[in-house]
């Protein structure tokens, strides 16, 4: 055994994953938390704010106008983390991947996956063999690879061609507030 | 309160403008969930389309498609076999005991007590159990058809559905004993969001939200769809319309939901469980070799595409949160010119600012869960 065991040992054993759910594999995921299929004893306690999780769940379809929030999430998360996309639409789009004007094909196409969990939506017994598969994953990690991998960085265009809204609401809000 | 919030009720935005723990005005903002589901539909045949319907309201996925299947059923006069009839009752009821309870259980979780929370979800998976077995699937059973259902109810079932609303009847007085009479409970519901009779009426909402402020509306007996008008069943209604009101509208709805169940089960006729398509077999019986060598082996016999004709129509049923409609321009092609889908939840949704004003902060959640919204069909 390497002297990674234990770290990542005490990684996988409480992977504590964000309540973030859009859509209905969202409901999926809650009767996880139910008496049913438990995901307590796998160490999964829910957590609500991003900067207390380290697991997020993308359950549920992402659409253009959620892309933002969702990757504001992901950065509020303190490394490491892990994301599994569960469900058909967080994979390339799901049913959603032919006609649909506004939905996001697939979250890896704005977040990093780990796990990809197929399904629409995927039965419990599945997203707790995804957390299983995302364990293994995570014991076999190493200080190398992480410190070789590195973190996202966003470069903002300077000269592009929004005009700068502020997000404070001032009493001027009834004017103001539609050119959010 | 951006799109995601602790609390599980979908990707709504509140730009909420407090002053201190007051709430001034608040904005709903929607759009987190579009996808598009209107434009796809003009894309798609009725049976192609099915699908995608349960993704409106994923708590109550028989309602989208009991609408979904009546609307060109109404188009093109399309009679259904009484059993098929029954077994739609049973599974919409169902389904409504499935969406109140899931809508109980946030409604508490925010309020404070999560204890229900693990409680409803006992109850909901033995609804997903009778589900499963007559739908092969949990949540988004593919299970409505144009003249009928997909498949009959296997055998055993309407025991074990008989055995769920005895066991689940003494459960949901449980609710009421651990909850109805909570001080701290009362204390946080009792004449939070008010909405009056004339203002109900005003603003278009229905369903519980309806009833809880005195007005005795509800589809199932005015529009008198499928079989309800052989079955003995009451519109539950109070007269208060604060939240309480409708949280007591909720339960008592379940619980007359069970009893409906019941009803249902012991009149269940025998016959067929589909219409359209024994009438093509019988029609092409010459043609088809069903049990021909080149056939034999296939599963799955595809449904009938049914041309719909050049009509408009709107159709609507008693969703759990409301009046779930459809607007339906057929264009004498098998795809619909226009597939308007009115949700409960939005036009319920409308009400949230008026609401507001002059309220806590922390009433914010408790108004919001009782007007029950899924931001599936809001937004669609």
């Amino acid at each position: 055994s390497s002297s990674f065991d234990v770290s990542n040992w005490s990684r996988l054993a409480s992977l504590w994953p964000l309540l973030y759910g859009t859509s209905c594999c969202f409901i999926e995921f809650a009767s996880l938390i139910g008496s049913r299929f438990d995901f307590d004893r796998y160490g999964l306690v829910p957590r609500s704010s991003p900067r207390q999780a380290d697991l997020i769940v993308t359950a549920g379809t992402i659409t253009m106008k959620m892309a933002p929030s969702l990757v504001r999430l992901y950065e509020q998360m303190p490394e490491p983390k892990y994301v599994i996309a569960m469900g058909a639409c967080t994979i390339t789009g799901g049913m959603f991947s032919t006609d649909s004007y506004s939905t996001v094909r697939g979250v890896d196409k704005l977040i990093p996956v780990d796990i990809h969990l197929p399904g629409c939506p995927p039965k419990p017994e599945a997203i707790i063999d995804a957390v299983t598969k995302l364990r293994k994953k995570i014991a076999q990690e190493s200080f190398e690879e992480r410190t070789f991998r590195p973190t996202r960085t966003k470069y903002p265009n300077l000269s592009s061609p929004h005009r700068f809204v502020s997000i404070v609401n001032t009493k001027k809000y009834k004017k103001k507030l539609e050119t959010q | 309160m951006g799109p995601h919030h602790p609390s599980m009720h979908g990707v709504l935005r509140l730009v909420v403008v407090p002053q201190g723990e007051n709430v001034i005005d608040c904005k709903p903002i929607l759009g987190y969930l579009h996808r598009g589901m209107e434009k796809i539909a003009e894309n798609r045949t009725i049976v192609q389309y099915l699908p995608y319907v349960t993704r409106w309201d994923y708590l109550a996925t028989m309602f989208t498609e009991a609408v979904t299947v009546n609307a060109p059923e109404k188009l093109a006069n399309i009679q259904i076999p009484e059993r098929a009839s029954y077994i739609r009752i049973i599974m919409l009821e169902l389904s409504r005991v499935a969406s109140h309870l899931l809508w109980l259980g946030p409604f508490l979780a925010d309020i404070g007590a999560q204890t229900p929370f693990f409680y409803i979800f006992r109850e909901r998976e033995m609804i997903y159990d009778l589900f499963e077995a007559a739908t092969g699937m949990r949540m988004m059973h593919n299970y409505f058809r144009i003249g009928g259902v997909a498949a009959d109810l296997p055998y055993g079932w309407v025991d074990k559905c008989l055995d769920f609303c005895q066991y689940c009847l003494p459960k949901i007085y449980e609710y009421e004993r651990l909850i109805t009479r909570n001080p701290i409970f009362l204390k946080r519901v009792k004449g939070v969001g008010f909405i009056s009779r004339q203002e109900a009426i005003n603003w278009g909402l229905s369903g519980p939200c309806l009833r809880a402020s005195g007005v005795q509306w509800d589809l199932r007996k005015i529009d008198h769809y499928e079989c309800y008008d052989k079955i003995d069943w009451q519109i539950k209604w109070q007269t208060e319309g604060d939240s309480l009101a409708r949280y007591l509208v909720r339960i008592d709805e379940m619980k007359e939901s069970i009893n409906i169940i019941q009803q249902a089960l012991k009149l269940l006729p025998g016959g067929p469980y589909e219409n359209l398509e024994g009438r093509r077999i019988a029609q092409e019986k010459g043609r088809m070799n069903w049990n021909s060598f080149n056939y034999q082996f296939v599963g799955k016999k595809s449904s009938p595409t049914i041309k719909l004709p050049r009509q408009e129509h709107y159709v609507r049923v008693e969703a759990p949160k409301g009046e779930l409609g459809v607007f339906l321009i057929g264009d004498d092609s098998v795809f619909p010119w226009r597939f308007k889908i009115r949700p409960p939840g939005f036009a319920n949704l409308q009400i949230l600012p008026q609401l507001l004003k002059g309220m806590k902060l922390a009433d914010i959640m408790t108004i919001l869960g009782s007007i029950d919204i899924i931001m599936g069909e809001v937004d669609r």
